[in-house]
């Protein structure tokens, strides 16, 4: 992305309460604004992308509503998938508090928070791949024509439709955490620069930014996890 | 806004202040970097322009091997067997016209106008220095020369058969090489461009208007563009997910769309035409939007109904998003079909709110017979022609007999290449002296856009009655009945290349010895007109100021002003020279 000028000027002249913004705009509020605007903009894709997927679950079960009865409890726990939620949650509220320390230029605070999301990112990721997906892999409960698992579900066994359920969970979470990914390193970006003095109150769209993001994509688990592993 | 440099570059020394935008800054290789590195607007604009312009060309050349494939009922070419023609068989026109609507759509028509045009003239005629996120802008054109590779290796690694839509399951079902994967891949990518120009665009009409602009007084285009660009946004995201998935399932074979798997083909099409046919309109509206340009000020006329106008095109946007069933009559439950049906003939509404707007603008305008405006009055002559056919393979009983037929591949290109394309080249002329700072062959231009029309009518015209007698489309045989239609077709094609190749002629030519071009050559209103041709590196010396509307004509402009006549005078009394 952007190259980030070091900032050498002393205590005074901290990145933020210099920062100018680009040629192009009158002011700092309106390049503030558009970036936000912006990134709901974004955001609102991500949505809709992610719609898909609660689309073709609506769908699929609707057209085969075998494969899906009781798949939730065949395949998935449903208390991983609540503590990945509560970890999730958390991050979320870190996140909210880093956005407020930005804007009152407490910069360890929001340092500290960041890096704590992040942590809690990492913690997301770590349960899904070692306590679900590494055990299914084994198990073979693995979507379509890989899907070696010998006992099935439902009534209709052994089913070309079986792995029906394991398609979408898959595709989707793994879409899901790849988005996790991503945000991890977002927080790290946004942590490195807290470090070094570039968000205070006259300037932290960045912060804004990725908050908004991880918010959604924490939003996105909201509405997956009941989906995959709770309704019967 | 008193310095606008004359027509007369040569009279006065310019210092780098005033030097145009592309000014060179070193030797070659600075050049090219200065380029490449650019987050300039109209550098980034040009540069789509050129990569448009390319896929232009690909697509129609394959095209012309379409065409040339149909010349006779048989598989050959000339009677040709022995395999010289690669597209003479049923797999290789097959990928012949996949290539063909692929890169058409994906690659040239959707980023057409609004990345090359509207990347060069949104901020201009907003009176802005640059897009809301320029980065993002050339982060953008990567992507589209990144997803275009893709697109390309598909070919390479022996082309792609399904045709532009996918269609499972015969698209997740006999993928050698991962032709498939490539081709979906690229769409799928050429779809965040899409997606970050859409955004940027919608930033920038809120955020970066000149002073005194309001809503109401920006020009068409702008509208237009911005409708465009909130369908970009909310509708490709579905594409995004489609092609996504189905690349997985080429990859996974994972049941979402393949029924090998218990996935389900028609939720495929559901999710292609949520997308694909707002994707329609991603193509028309910015054209439309070039038409409202055109006709104004190639007619001198103050364009009529300009808030019907404005809104139809976020009426056009809204109303899309409803109507994708009306693809599927033939493969949705009736109910569904019936209600799509009704749905679609909503949107021809306010197409034809514009469509009558403009005739009413042309009524006693100074019509001014200069190429943009032949090419606006083409527009409206096919556009309405593909646009009644719409609404005859809307109506239920009547798309059960036309569906997949030539009619409809008649129907599609009237609209996308009657209307987009005549837009697109209507705009084109009429932007390239502001940017490019010269001025191109008037007459050659005109006889370029007769061949044109002529060509296209030949070629497409004669398509409603194969469809109608029931020719279907995507085959590279047919009876002999049809030889004769066929055969008038392809001869017009040649017509319709003979015409784009004259238009390239014309530029090439004006670029490396045109006139030099005055800021304002047609006698535009909008801010875009205030700027240099070609601009400066920041477009306007000093922040314009919006002192009349973009179509002001009966009041800003004196009677009896010839277009030459132009720039107008400033309101001080003092030429603006
Ligand atoms: C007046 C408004 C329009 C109406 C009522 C309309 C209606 C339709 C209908 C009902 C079909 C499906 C025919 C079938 O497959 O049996 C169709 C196909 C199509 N239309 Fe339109 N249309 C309109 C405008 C446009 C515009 C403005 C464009 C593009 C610029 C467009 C592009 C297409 C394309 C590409 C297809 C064929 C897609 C395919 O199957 O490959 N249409 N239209
Ligand atoms: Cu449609």
């Amino acid at each position: 992305m952007t190259s980030i000028p070091t900032n050498s000027g002393g205590a005074k002249g901290e990145y933020w309460e210099t920062y100018k913004h680009q040629p192009h705009w009158r002011n700092n509020e309106d390049e503030f604004e558009a970036a936000k605007l912006g990134m709901w903009l974004f955001l609102a894709t991500e949505l809709l992308l992610f719609s898909g997927f609660f689309c073709a679950y609506f769908v699929l079960r609707m057209f085969y509503p075998e494969a899906f009865r009781g798949a939730s409890q065949e395949y998935l726990n449903w208390k991983i998938g609540a503590i990945n939620t509560a970890v999730l949650l958390i991050s979320s509220w870190n996140v909210a508090v880093a956005v407020r320390a930005a804007q009152l230029g407490q910069k360890m605070i929001l340092a500290f928070n960041v890096f704590f999301a992040s942590l809690c990112g990492i913690a997301f990721l770590v349960i899904k791949l070692a306590l679900e997906y590494y055990p299914k892999y084994q198990a073979g409960e693995i979507p379509g024509a890989l899907f070696t698992f010998p006992g099935g579900h439902g009534e209709y066994l052994p089913s070309a439709y079986d792995p029906i359920f394991l398609s979408v969970y898959w595709v989707s979470t793994a879409t899901h955490g790849f988005h996790v990914l991503i945000g991890v390193f977002l927080l790290w970006w946004i942590g490195w620069r807290a470090l070094k003095g570039h968000f205070g109150p006259k300037h932290y769209t960045a912060v804004e930014n990725v908050g908004l993001y991880w918010h959604v994509v924490d939003l996105i688990w909201i509405f997956l996890f009941p989906l995959l592993y709770l309704v019967p | 806004m008193t310095t606008i440099p004359a027509d007369t570059a040569g009279a006065h020394g310019h210092d780098d202040h005033d030097a145009p935008y592309y000014a060179s800054k070193g030797g070659f290789f600075v050049n090219v970097w200065d380029w490449m590195t650019t987050i300039d607007h109209k550098k980034i604009g040009v540069m789509y322009l050129f990569a448009v312009m390319a896929a232009f060309a690909l697509g129609g050349a394959a095209a012309i091997l379409v065409r040339l494939e149909l010349f006779q009922p048989a598989v050959t070419v000339g009677g040709d067997t022995s395999g010289m023609w690669p597209f003479s068989t049923n797999l290789g026109y097959n990928k012949a016209f996949t290539l063909h609507g692929a890169v058409m759509v994906f690659l040239f028509i959707i980023p057409s106008i609004p990345a090359a045009l509207g990347n060069f003239m949104l901020p201009l005629m907003l009176g802005a220095k640059d897009v809301a996120f320029p980065r993002l802008n050339l982060f953008s054109w990567y992507i589209y020369v990144i997803g275009s590779i893709f697109a390309i290796v598909s070919i390479l690694l022996g082309g792609v058969d399904t045709g532009w839509t996918f269609y499972t399951p015969y698209s997740v079902s006999f993928d050698q090489y991962g032709r498939v994967i490539a081709m979906t891949l690229a769409v799928f990518i050429l779809g965040f461009s899409s997606i970050f120009t859409g955004m940027n665009f919608v930033v920038t009409v809120h955020k970066l208007r000149a002073p005194g602009m309001g809503w109401f007084d920006m020009p068409l285009f702008i509208w237009a563009i911005y409708a465009t660009a909130i369908i970009q946004v909310l509708a490709t995201p579905v594409l995004g997910i489609t092609v996504l998935l189905l690349t997985i399932e080429n990859v996974f074979k994972i049941g979402i769309f393949n029924p090998m798997y218990g996935g389900d083909p028609v939720l495929y099409q559901h999710f292609f035409w949520f997308y694909s046919h707002p994707a329609v309109y991603i193509m028309i509206l910015p054209g439309m939007g070039i038409m409202s340009e055109l006709i104004a000020v190639h007619a001198r006329k103050k364009i009529f109904g300009y808030k019907l106008v404005a809104f139809s095109s976020l009426g056009i946007a809204a109303i899309s998003f409803i109507v994708w069933g009306h693809h599927m009559f033939t493969a949705q439950g009736e109910l569904a079909s019936a209600i799509f049906s009704g749905l679609t003939f909503l949107v021809a509404i306010p197409s034809a709110i514009k469509v009558f707007n403009w005739t009413a603008t042309l009524y006693k305008g100074s019509i001014a017979l200069t190429t943009p405006m032949v090419y606006a009055l083409i527009f409206l002559f096919l556009f309405s022609i593909g646009g009644l056919t719409g609404l005859f393979l809307g109506s239920l009983s009547v798309d059960m007999h036309l569906h997949d037929t030539y009619f409809v591949v008649a129907h599609f290109h009237y609209v996308m290449m009657g209307g987009t394309v005549m837009a697109f080249l209507g705009g084109i002329h009429h932007w390239w002296p502001k940017m490019f700072g010269k001025m191109y062959n008037e007459r050659w231009a005109l006889f370029g856009a007769g061949l044109v029309f002529i060509g296209f009518n030949m070629t497409f015209f004669t398509q409603f009655f194969l469809g109608t007698l029931g020719m279907p489309r995507r085959y590279a045989t047919y009876v002999d009945e049809f030889t004769t239609l066929h055969q008038i077709s392809t001869i017009g094609s040649w017509i319709l290349a003979a015409g784009m190749l004259i238009h390239l002629a014309v530029f090439v030519t004006s670029l490396f010895g045109g006139k030099k071009a005055p800021p304002n050559p047609w006698g535009g209103l909008s801010l875009e007109w205030e700027a240099a041709s070609p601009p400066i590196e920041h477009n306007f010396h000093h922040e314009p100021v919006v002192r009349h509307g973009p179509y002001d004509f009966d009041d800003a402009v004196p009677p009896h002003t010839e277009p030459g006549e132009f720039p107008l005078p400033a309101p001080d009394g003092k030429a603006k020279h």
